[in-house]
């Protein structure tokens, strides 16, 4: 698993691209905490979000719950096959399970995540 | 309420098993132990045990017992067989023409004590114990009746599904088993389980054949995984709090708190079995809220209970609006995926010139408008009625 990833306390994942873009997913924490997953909204393309801002929500079972940008910038590609085949977060939650792509405005903000093994401590406490 | 969460005998069983452990009502209890569509699908398929023992339990013993809860419960007590159970409203009121449910009940008349004594059992709701504990005992006559509450003496395992029956008679002598596979619906009897004594009923909040089992509290972790070893081969699972809601909503059952309130019309919720206005004989009654139940029975409600299904698995939740044409008609009261069907449902009050079945209403799901259509309950009806 690629060591580049950063963590947002609310258990999105973010990975920067080489073209400037960065991958944002939800983490295999968060998908096991959620367990039998019904429906996932995706944000529109275009969309401008800041930092801890919802960028769509994901429905299991039990409840609904958001999900948050975990930079700011804008909403430039979503993987819209991903809410019919919600099975591939479990399968591949840093990978095929991607979510969106963000432009950061700021790309130092990934600096203020969480690296793997403080994101592990925080799950795990 | 407690500030710290009470435990079941059977919390560590279920925290080294993977429960997933939450406040309920007051209690720690687990919601899941794996994935809650799997654990819905093992009840209906073959056999889904639940640690039901957060229910409170109590125990009402006199020889004035009967005519008492005759006085106090909605559905008649004073012609309950022996061995029989029955489904009733608690109901309070603050004059003659007001009505407060406290809560839903089911009463079990239990065999005789040896001097003939009548014994009635009753099962009432975790989040409503205390406050139905507190109106019972304001109402206890000076003498001729017991009450005591013996929610934390003993324990409750629902065993529910198809194979339940079996596995539980797997573990009974010959003629218990016998008398366990006789009994009828809301028929109880006592046998001993796994080599403990225990009160069983053919009961239960799934939809599904099934028994529940009290024993004493320190006789559930034994009975719990004699029941789990036996049936885990079969394709038994316990189930945790999640199933437990998802099952009893695709079957179509009310919970307190959520379809039935304390200014609920039970006659407007499919509730009116649950009210005896009269006697046997034709006369009238006397308890808490008759008053007001006649006249809601013979004035009907603006809004009914209906059944609601979804297209997709997007579900709406307790509070969503339905829409028709723009209006508000009503308002959902529970809903959730239901994991047999494949798709979301709901329950929810509705204006009743909009609950026949088949009409088409919108529903408000968070920021987006979800297609439904009303469809008579239950939504899941088991196919084989048991043998």
């Amino acid at each position: 698993m690629a060591a580049d990833l950063k963590f947002a306390k609310t258990h999105e994942w973010i990975r920067p691209e080489a073209d400037g873009r960065a991958t944002v997913g939800i983490s295999a924490y968060a998908v096991e905490a959620l367990t039998d997953l019904v429906f996932m909204q995706l944000p529109a393309v275009g969309k401008k979000v800041k930092a801890g801002e919802s960028i769509g929500e994901i429905e299991s079972v039990k409840a609904v719950s958001d999900m948050y940008a975990p930079v700011s910038g804008e909403i430039v590609e979503v993987n819209a096959a991903l809410p019919n085949q919600l099975e591939t977060l479990g399968k591949d939650p840093y990978g095929a399970g991607w979510i969106v792509r963000i432009k950061p405005d700021d790309p130092a903000e990934l600096a203020n995540l969480l690296d793997r093994p403080a994101y592990e401590a925080l799950v795990k406490s | 309420m407690s500030s710290s969460p009470l435990s079941t005998p059977l919390v560590h069983w279920h925290k080294s098993h993977g429960g997933r452990m939450v406040d309920f009502a007051g209690w720690r209890m687990p919601v899941q132990y794996s994935s809650i569509v799997d654990e819905h699908l093992a009840a209906r398929q073959a056999a889904g045990l639940f640690d039901v023992s957060h229910m409170g339990r109590l125990a009402i013993e006199g020889s004035g017992s009967c005519a008492w809860l005759e006085s106090l419960l909605t559905r008649r007590v004073a012609d309950i067989e022996v061995g029989r159970a029955r489904y009733t409203l608690v109901t309070s009121d603050a004059g003659p023409s007001s009505l407060t449910i406290l809560d839903d009940a089911l009463v079990t008349r239990e065999t005789d004590a040896p001097d003939g004594t009548p014994r009635l059992a009753m099962v009432v709701n975790a989040s409503n114990r205390d406050r139905v504990v507190a109106w019972l005992v304001s109402q206890l006559p000076p003498e001729g009746v017991t009450l005591h509450d013996r929610t934390f003496q003993t324990a409750m395992i629902a065993v529910q599904g198809p194979l339940a029956v079996d596995i539980v008679c797997g573990l009974c002598n010959s003629d218990d088993a016998t008398r366990i596979r006789s009994l009828g619906n809301y028929r109880a009897t006592r046998a001993t389980v796994a080599g403990h004594d225990a009160a069983v009923s053919r009961t239960g909040y799934t939809g599904e054949d099934g028994l529940e089992l009290v024993i004493a509290a320190d006789a559930a972790v034994a009975v719990w995984e004699a029941i789990h070893a036996a049936g885990s081969p079969r394709g038994l699972r316990p189930c945790g709090l999640g199933a437990r809601d998802t099952l009893r909503l695709e079957a179509g059952m009310p919970l307190y708190g959520h379809e039935l309130v304390a200014d609920s019309d039970p006659f407007a919720i499919g509730l009116g079995l649950a009210v005896n206005l009269d006697a046997a004989s034709g006369t009238p009654r006397l308890f808490p809220g008759r008053e007001k139940l006649a006249r809601m029975k013979a004035d009907p409600a603006a809004t009914i209970r209906v059944g609601l299904a979804f297209d997709s698995k997007r579900a709406a939740r307790e509070g969503s609006a339905v829409v028709v044409a723009g209006t508000t008609v009503g308002t959902v009261t529970s809903g959730s995926l239901a994991p047999v069907l494949g798709h979301a449902v709901a329950m929810a009050l509705v204006a009743r010139h909009l609950a026949g079945a088949g009409t088409a209403v919108d529903v408000l799901v968070r920021d987006a408008v979800q297609p439904a259509r009303v469809v008579p309950l239950p939504f899941y009806r088991r196919l084989t009625p048991r043998s």
